[in-house]
C-alpha cells in the first residue's frame, strides 16, 4: 500500500458541502436498507399496519366513531342488547350503546397504559441493567441485581391489585402499579446483554484510550442492546394492554362509565352466549392490537438481526 | 543504544481460576499467565513477542496497555512508573495505544467510522476539528474519506483492521501494541497491513510492541524478536542475531518447523528440530525449566533448576542449561 501516494490523492478532495450530502445520503441508504429489511416479511408489514391503524383509530376516535356519545354516560334502553347492523356496525350493549365506537375510546385507555407504563419503565430499567452490566461482579452489580430480583418474584398483576385496592381504583393508579413491577424485566436485558458487550475489543479500546464511563455504557454498550429492547418493548406494550383489560375486568382498572375493553368484556360476559356480540368484539379488538404489536416485534427484530450477521 | 521508551521487569501477572480444597484448606488456583518476564522496547523500532497460543504474549500487551494490573514487577514508560494500580494519567493513554487481533469485535458494528475515529479525539485532541481530523486520520491509512458514514459491516477484514490502526494513532502516540494485527486476514491483506504498519511506524516514529505467533513474519518485521514460553522469555536477540544463530531448543524447533518454499530458504533453516509434544497447561507449569518435558536436550537437572539469562553478547539471551553462565 503507498501511503504516501494515497495521501496526496485525497487530500481536500471533499467540501464541507460534498460531506454534508455525503452523510444525507448514507443517512438515506441506511433507512432504505432498513426499510427493506423490515418489509421482505410481509407478515411485519401488516403488523405494522394493524397498530398504525388502532393508533390512528384510537386518537381520532371522537371523529371516527359514530356514535361519540355513547362512549360517556348514555342509555337508550328502546336500542339495548341490539345485534350487528348497519346501524349498529358492532350492535349494542345491555343499556343500548353502540359497541364499535365504545371499542374505539376504549382502546385509547389500554394503549395510554402501554405507552405510558413503557415509557416510565424502559429508561431506568436500562440505565440499571447497563450499569449492572458494566460494573459486573462489583457490589454495584450485586446490589442492583438482587434488589431486581425482589421485585421480580412479585407477579405485576398481584401487585397491581393490591395497590389499586389499596388507593383507589383508577387507571392511573393502576398504571403506577404495573410499572413497578415492569422495570425489572428490561434491566435484567441488559444485564445479559451488558456482560458480554463489555469484554468486546471495542469497549476495551474506549477504556484504554481513557473515555468516560458515560460515553462507554451510552455510545459504546447501548446501540448495541436497542434492538432487543424494542423488540421485547412491542411485546411488552401487549401484555400490559392484557394486563390492564384484566385490572379494569375485575373493576380496579378504568372506572365506569368511561369505556374499557376490559370492562366491556366483564359486563358483556353476563349475556353470552345468547347476546355474544357485547363480550365478543372488545375481545377481538384486544385480539387484533395484541397480534398487531407481536408481528410489528417480529419484523424489529429481523430488521436487526441480519445486520448483526 | 538509547534509553528505551518501555521497559517491563520482572512482570508477573496471575489469575485466579478456581479453588481446590475442602472447608479451611482452600488454595486458590491459578494460572501464572506471565511469570518473570523483562524486555526493553527502544524508540523506533519493533520488538517482536513471539509465542504459542497460552504462552502469555497478549496478557503482557493488555498489562502494559492498562488492561490488567501486573500481580509483581516494574513496568516503566519513558522513565515513569505505570505499572500501578492508580487510574493511568491522560497522557499515558494517548502514549500508548493498542490494536486488536480480531477486527470484527473491535469496532462498535453501530457506530459508523467516524464515530469509531471520533471517540479517541473527544478524549484527547479537543483542540482540533474533529471532521478534520477523522479526514486525516483516513489518509494517513489510505482509506478515502467517502468511508466515513459507512459501517464496519460495510468493510472488509482488511478495512476494518486499518480502521483499527488509524484508531490507535487517533491520539498521536508513541508506543503502539500490536496484537496478532494480521492473523485474522488473508494472506494478501496481511502484507498490505504490514507494509502499512511499518510506513507509519517511519513516518510518526511509532515503537512497536508486535505480538504474535507467526515466526517468519518477525524476519521483514522485526529490529528484536523475544520468544515466549509459559509465561517466560526464553530467548532475546536482534533479528538478525536470531534467524542466523537460534540458540535455545525451543526456538530451533519453531525455527525448523516453519514451512520453506525456496532454496535459499531451506540454507537459512537451523538443524532439523522435530516439534514434539504440545504446550503444557499453564495452571501446571512443569518444574525447573519449564520446556523440559519438550526439549530433545533434556538434561537430568533440567526438571530440578529453572535456568537464568545467559548474556550471549550483542543483546543476545537465551535462557537455558546448555548455555550455562560464565560458561
Amino acid at each position: 500500500m503507498q501511503v504516501s501516494t494515497s495521501s496526496s490523492l485525497h487530500r481536500s478532495s471533499l467540501s464541507l458541502e460534498q460531506i454534508k450530502q455525503l452523510q444525507r445520503a448514507s443517512r438515506r441508504e441506511e433507512i432504505g436498507r432498513n426499510w427493506y429489511k423490515f418489509s421482505r416479511n410481509p407478515i411485519s408489514v401488516m403488523g405494522l399496519l394493524v397498530v398504525v391503524t388502532v393508533i390512528l383509530l384510537a386518537a381520532f376516535a371522537p371523529y371516527v366513531a359514530p356514535y361519540p356519545a355513547h362512549a360517556g354516560p348514555f342509555t337508550d334502553f328502546a336500542n339495548a342488547k341490539k345485534p350487528p347492523s348497519a346501524t349498529y356496525w358492532l350492535g349494542t350493549d345491555q343499556i343500548g350503546r353502540d359497541i364499535f365506537s365504545r371499542i374505539l375510546f376504549g382502546m385509547r385507555s389500554s394503549l395510554l397504559m402501554g405507552v405510558v407504563v413503557l415509557s416510565l419503565v424502559v429508561p431506568p430499567g436500562v440505565l440499571l441493567g447497563l450499569l449492572a452490566g458494566y460494573y459486573h461482579n462489583t457490589w454495584i452489580d450485586t446490589l442492583i441485581m438482587r434488589v431486581t430480583d425482589i421485585f421480580l418474584a412479585v407477579p405485576p398483576l398481584v401487585l397491581a391489585l393490591a395497590v389499586a385496592s389499596v388507593l383507589k381504583p383508577n387507571l392511573w393508579n393502576s398504571m403506577m402499579a404495573v410499572s413497578l413491577m415492569w422495570w425489572p424485566w428490561y434491566t435484567r436485558l441488559v444485564y445479559g446483554l451488558a456482560t458480554a458487550l463489555r469484554n468486546e475489543y471495542f469497549v476495551i479500546a474506549a477504556e484504554v484510550t481513557g473515555a468516560s464511563t458515560a460515553h462507554i455504557l451510552f455510545r459504546e454498550i447501548f446501540p448495541n442492546t436497542i434492538s432487543p429492547i424494542l423488540t421485547k418493548m412491542s411485546i411488552d406494550i401487549a401484555w400490559v394492554i392484557i394486563i390492564g383489560s384484566m385490572l379494569s375486568f375485575v373493576g380496579l382498572g378504568v372506572q365506569p362509565p368511561e369505556p374499557s375493553l376490559g370492562t366491556m368484556i366483564a359486563d358483556g360476559a353476563k349475556y353470552l352466549p345468547d347476546q355474544w356480540w357485547i363480550a365478543v368484539f372488545p375481545a377481538l379488538a384486544i385480539v387484533v392490537i395484541v397480534l398487531g404489536f407481536n408481528l410489528l416485534g417480529d419484523g424489529i427484530r429481523d430488521m436487526f438481526a441480519s445486520e448483526e450477521a | 543504544m538509547s534509553q528505551p521508551i518501555l521497559s517491563v521487569q520482572h512482570l508477573k501477572k496471575y489469575f485466579v481460576v478456581g479453588q481446590t480444597g475442602m472447608l479451611g484448606k482452600r488454595q486458590p488456583i491459578t494460572v501464572k499467565a506471565v511469570d518473570g518476564v523483562s524486555f526493553d522496547v527502544f524508540s523506533g523500532e519493533t520488538l517482536g513477542l513471539v509465542g504459542e497460543s497460552g504462552s502469555g504474549k497478549s496478557t503482557v500487551a493488555y498489562t502494559v496497555v492498562g488492561m490488567y494490573k501486573p500481580t509483581a514487577g516494574k513496568i516503566r514508560f519513558m522513565n515513569t512508573e505505570i505499572g500501578t494500580n492508580d487510574k493511568r494519567p491522560k497522557e499515558l493513554q494517548k502514549a500508548i495505544q493498542i490494536v486488536f487481533q480480531d477486527p470484527g469485535s473491535s469496532l462498535n458494528p453501530r457506530q459508523n467510522i467516524k464515530q469509531i475515529l471520533e471517540m479517541p479525539l473527544r478524549v484527547h485532541r479537543k483542540d482540533r476539528n474533529r471532521l478534520e481530523m477523522v479526514i486525516y486520520l483516513l489518509e494517513i491509512v489510505g482509506l478515502p474519506p467517502e468511508a466515513m458514514y459507512k459501517y464496519p459491516r460495510m468493510l472488509s477484514g482488511g478495512e476494518k483492521q486499518i480502521i483499527g490502526i488509524a484508531r490507535a494513532l487517533a491520539t498521536n502516540p508513541s508506543l503502539v501494541i500490536l496484537d496478532e494485527p494480521t492473523s485474522a486476514l488473508d494472506v494478501s491483506v496481511q502484507a498490505k497491513t504490514i507494509n502499512l504498519l511499518l510506513e507509519l511506524q517511519k513516518q510518526f516514529n511509532l515503537s512497536y510492541l508486535f505480538i504474535t505467533h507467526d515466526l517468519s513474519l518477525m524476519r521483514n518485521v522485526a529490529s528484536r524478536v523475544a520468544i515466549m514460553y509459559l509465561g517466560k522469555i526464553c530467548e532475546i536477540a536482534n533479528t538478525a542475531d536470531f534467524f542466523r544463530n537460534p540458540l535455545h531448543p525451543y526456538t530451533q524447533m519453531l525455527l525448523s518447523s516453519i514451512p520453506v518454499v525456496s532454496e535459499e530458504e531451506e540454507a537459512l533453516r537451523p538443524t532439523k528440530v522435530i516439534s514434539r509434544g504440545e504446550i503444557p497447561s499453564p495452571v501446571n507449569i512443569p518444574k525447573g525449566c519449564s520446556f523440559h518435558t519438550r526439549c530433545p536436550f533434556v538434561m537430568p537437572h533440567c526438571s530440578e533448576v529453572d535456568p537464568e539469562f545467559t548474556d550471549m553478547g550483542n543483546g543476545h539471551s537465551v535462557r537455558c542449561h546448555l548455555y550455562p553462565q560464565g560458561g
